[in-house]
């Protein structure tokens, strides 16, 4: 499987949320803790859904958390 | 190497392990008859209805130990919620194994097209069927290793 073209700011939102853990924001927005990691690391491309609960969570919009880049 | 991709691997050995042996134990049983007899049948009947309870037993048995080995040694517990991307990953593995049995189906029916004995075409579905499983299996671990 390719990279996803979707990137994300998660690692450096969680940092600077009190340097919240991959298991908190898990449990936070109902996934795995694996879900998160592939998250990340642009394994996965979460749904609308998720990606949502996961820029509420930092009280970010949407775009602030996740960006599309078609090159890749 | 995670949860999920530990459960794979597990389930993968113990579909083959469990096949395997029971295949083993069974075909000692085989009647010394005609291939078209009733007694061949009624065996093959016999093999498909007990081999689903025995593998559903064994798999439960082997899933406790696993779990309960795989808790001690890594301190992690199983995941306590199947989320998306699990599901995701299931459908994909499905989906792929159904493609494999579907077409250990039609080879099977095309045996007994070309007269070949019935008991090749029970055989034929059984391996469709462990070969469904493999996939399956497989598919998981590749998906929750490479993403999907």
């Amino acid at each position: 499987m390719g990279k996803s073209p979707v990137s994300n700011n998660i690692r450096k939102l969680r940092f600077e949320h009190d340097e919240m853990t991959q298991q908190q924001l898990a449990e936070k927005v109902g996934v795995t803790r694996q879900t998160i990691v592939a998250i990340e690391k642009g394994d996965y491309s979460p749904s609308l859904e998720l990606a949502f609960r996961i820029a509420r969570v930092f009280g970010t919009p949407l775009e602030a958390v996740f960006s599309f880049d078609e090159k890749n | 190497m995670s949860f999920q991709e530990r459960r794979a691997i597990v389930s993968l050995i113990s579909s083959i392990l469990i096949t395997a042996a029971y295949s083993a134990y069974m075909i000692q049983r085989y009647p010394e008859a005609s291939p078209y007899s009733i007694e061949v049948f009624r065996f093959w009947g016999a093999f498909f209805l007990i081999l689903i309870p025995v593998s559903i037993v064994a798999k439960i048995v082997i899933y406790i130990v696993f779990y309960i080995v795989n808790t001690i040694a890594t301190r992690e517990e199983e995941p306590s919620i199947t989320d998306e991307r699990d599901k995701l990953i299931e459908l994909k593995a499905t989906t792929r194994s159904l493609y494999v049995f579907m077409f250990g189906f039609l080879l099977a029916m095309g045996s007994l097209v070309v007269d070949m004995q019935p008991s090749v075409m029970f055989i034929i579905l059984i391996g469709s069927g462990i070969a469904s499983e493999m996939v399956s299996d497989i598919s998981q671990f590749y998906f929750y290793r490479r993403g999907v």
